[in-house]
């Protein structure tokens, strides 16, 4: 084991893949010369040459259709969309193009296509470059979506999403960049949570930087006597439904931390695919309001889901079940 | 292709005569009721992808257009499949998933037909790119219309193509309407001045001719080939039918379709033959094979059965795992 960051974590797994397999590509804007506007991919144009990693136009149509088009001809390719707010530029070949394509030939012709991005608020950056564009592909059955919160789940999880025959959104948080942490030498199937933290009381359900707010939520919780448990989600779709089920039979209680806007978010689907399993639960949300993100500091920070809020909530929501349990006893 | 050769001239004669019939016979079809939705002929484009198509190699990979029933017969697509695809059958080449629209046979060459305006040049430019990095040796062509020159994905893929010499032909099948539209409304300056402009490779063609096509396409593909980078075909051809189901049929002046139609490909493409010494018994004989062939096609994909539904659970097993919700009525 490893201590490494987050972004290290992210070019050690494109690298060790280029290393295996000479189909796998890397284009987009400045990720060659420059090694990325976050400087996730900074010398991997010296390792493997610009016919595999090359800087294009700032041109995110040509890359994510040159991308589909590499996919179904023999490559993997990786391509960058710097902030996922650019995401739309990008959903008529990943939508129309991609996410079909398996479907159309009978599953004869796969589409290893890689989409990374830059996503996510608490950077200052204001409405239009700190989004997450998750719930937008979510209702696009053939994509899968990606959201690590650690270093190591970054490196294991990126090598699965290059190894995979289907179009992956692998969504790096641009908070988590700098975060250290060891780095686990183990593959992670795209697909598969992780209970961070057992709990007895209440599960909490988030991926990336909401995790570890999540768990400095379930810190100041405990000081309260409440033992929460935190799963790490670590994949949006296909959500691993078993794992947050038999949590939250166990706990009787479900909150899911979605940094996004509230309304036809993936905590909405994952809500409702646990309910639909198992009815007798208390589920809520923690998210954003629907409204776009402000760029001051205090506005900022009052939008985000932070620590305080999912506490609060968890000890509200116990607050309102132990005061119903106490009038059903003294009827 | 040289202009004399009366072998090669009489086999896309032919070629271009079975697209004429086959899809005759998808229009006649769809009236019936057996095609379903939406069918985009391209009756008088024929030349187009025939000329082109007749210039490519095996292993080249093409990106038509959801008006892809010419590029995919001319590549070689087994028209039973093709048209059983159209009727929605279990036999189709995509099992009755994809449609007229949507048809893609990569082991044909044929990349899909793509029902996105631009999407076939996106999709053409990735596969350069993978026949570049791969050192193939191989090239990908896109066909697209006169619509598809303003859409961003011209503008961008032309671009990414050129700054890294993709091995990649666009070809544009400019017919003089953009769905209802006529393109000079609607486009600034001309087509074949935009790839100009970044330094591509750029020829007009009479697209009326299957010999000049093949031609300008095989100066075109010597270029892309000897690694000169994209190259551009503008090839000028005309839409004889409408444009799908709901076109109302009003928009084109009087005259013009009497005038394109006294320049039939198929009829360009038959004196083309009979120039290079082809006997005109055989140009006949030819004409009844094809009659002949197009008949079975039609009646062998009629007579073959629709999907049984144990097919959507096919579907779910090559989609990705975990869907479980989406799965339930399996």
């Amino acid at each position: 084991m490893s201590k490494t960051d987050f972004r290290s974590a992210v070019r050690d797994a494109i690298s060790e893949e280029m290393r295996i397999d000479p189909t796998v590509v890397l284009f987009s804007e400045d990720v060659g010369a420059a090694g990325g506007v976050f400087q996730a991919t900074r010398g991997l144009r010296e390792l493997f040459g610009d016919e595999r990693v090359f800087d294009t136009p700032i041109s995110e149509l040509a890359l994510a259709g040159a991308a589909f088009g590499a996919a179904i001809s023999g490559l993997r390719p990786i391509i960058e969309v710097m902030f996922g707010d650019f995401t739309p530029l990008v959903m008529d070949s990943l939508i129309n193009q991609a996410a079909k394509y398996q479907f159309l030939t009978g599953g004869s012709c796969g589409v290893p296509l890689v989409v990374r991005s830059a996503v996510g608020g608490g950077g200052r950056f204001g409405a239009i470059h700190s989004q997450i564009p998750a719930p937008w592909l979510n209702n696009v059955p053939g994509i899968k979506i990606v959201a690590p919160s650690t270093p190591s789940d970054a490196r294991a999880l990126l090598r699965s999403a290059i190894r995979d025959d289907n179009p992956v959104v692998f969504l790096e948080h641009k908070r988590l960049y700098n975060l250290q942490g060891e780095c686990r030498d183990e593959a992670v199937a795209i697909g598969s949570a992780t209970v961070v933290r057992p709990g007895r009381d209440v599960t909490i359900a988030a991926v990336m930087t909401d995790v570890h707010k999540a768990l400095s939520a379930a810190d100041r919780l405990a000081h309260d006597g409440v033992s929460a448990e935190v799963i790490d989600l670590r994949t949006l779709r296909p959500l691993d439904l078993d794992t947050v089920v038999t949590s939250a039979k166990r706990t009787g209680k479900l909150v899911v931390v979605e940094e996004g806007p509230r309304t036809g978010g993936w905590a909405a689907e994952l809500v409702a695919s646990v309910s639909e399993q198992f009815g007798d639960i208390t589920v809520w949300r923690v998210t954003s309001p629907d409204r776009p993100l402000p760029y001051s500091p205090p506005l900022e920070d009052a939008t985000l889901p932070s620590a305080e809020r999912i506490a609060e909530s968890v000890l509200e929501k116990l607050r309102v079940s132990v005061n119903a349990n106490k009038s059903r006893s003294g009827r | 292709m040289r202009a004399d050769d009366a072998t090669a001239l009489a086999y896309l004669y032919a070629s271009m005569l079975f697209v004429r019939k086959f899809e005759e016979a998808a229009q006649s079809s769809f009236l019936r009721g057996l095609i379903f939705g939406s069918i985009h002929l391209a009756m008088g484009q024929e030349a187009v992808s025939a000329g082109v198509c007749s210039a490519l190699r095996q292993g080249d990979l093409v990106a038509a257009t959801y008006r892809g029933h010419c590029q995919a017969l001319s590549l070689g697509v087994d028209p039973t499949a093709f048209m059983s695809e159209l009727m929605g059958k279990e036999t189709g080449i995509c099992g009755g998933r994809a449609g007229s629209m949507n048809i893609a046979d990569p082991k044909h060459g044929l990349l899909g037909c793509f029902g996105i305006v631009g999407g076939s040049i996106a999709a053409a430019t990735g596969a350069a790119l993978t026949q570049k990095i791969m050192k193939t040796g191989h090239v990908a062509v896109a066909f697209f219309g006169d619509g598809a020159a303003n859409q961003g994905y011209f503008l961008e893929c032309l671009n990414f193509a050129a700054v890294r010499r993709l091995p990649v032909l666009f070809v544009c099948e400019n017919n003089g309407y953009g769905e209802f539209t006529a393109t000079g409304a609607v486009t600034a300056g001309s087509i074949a001045s935009r790839p100009r402009a970044m330094g591509i490779w750029t020829r007009e063609a009479d697209g009326q001719d299957v010999a000049v096509v093949g031609n300008v396409a095989s100066d075109a593909l010597g270029h892309v080939r000897a690694g000169g980078g994209p190259a551009f075909v503008e090839a000028f051809t005309y839409r004889y039918n409408d444009h799908a189901r709901g076109d109302p049929v009003n928009y084109r002046p009087m005259g013009e379709m009497e005038r394109w139609k006294s320049r039939d490909p198929i009829a360009i493409g038959r004196n083309r033959a009979l120039d290079a010494g082809a006997s005109p018994a055989v140009l006949d004989h030819l004409d009844e094979i094809v009659a002949g062939r197009v008949k079975k096609v039609v009646r062998q994909a009629k007579d073959a059965p629709m999907p049984s539904l144990h097919h959507l659970r096919s579907i779910a097993e090559f989609f990705p795992s975990g869907d479980k919700a989406a799965h339930v009525e399996d």
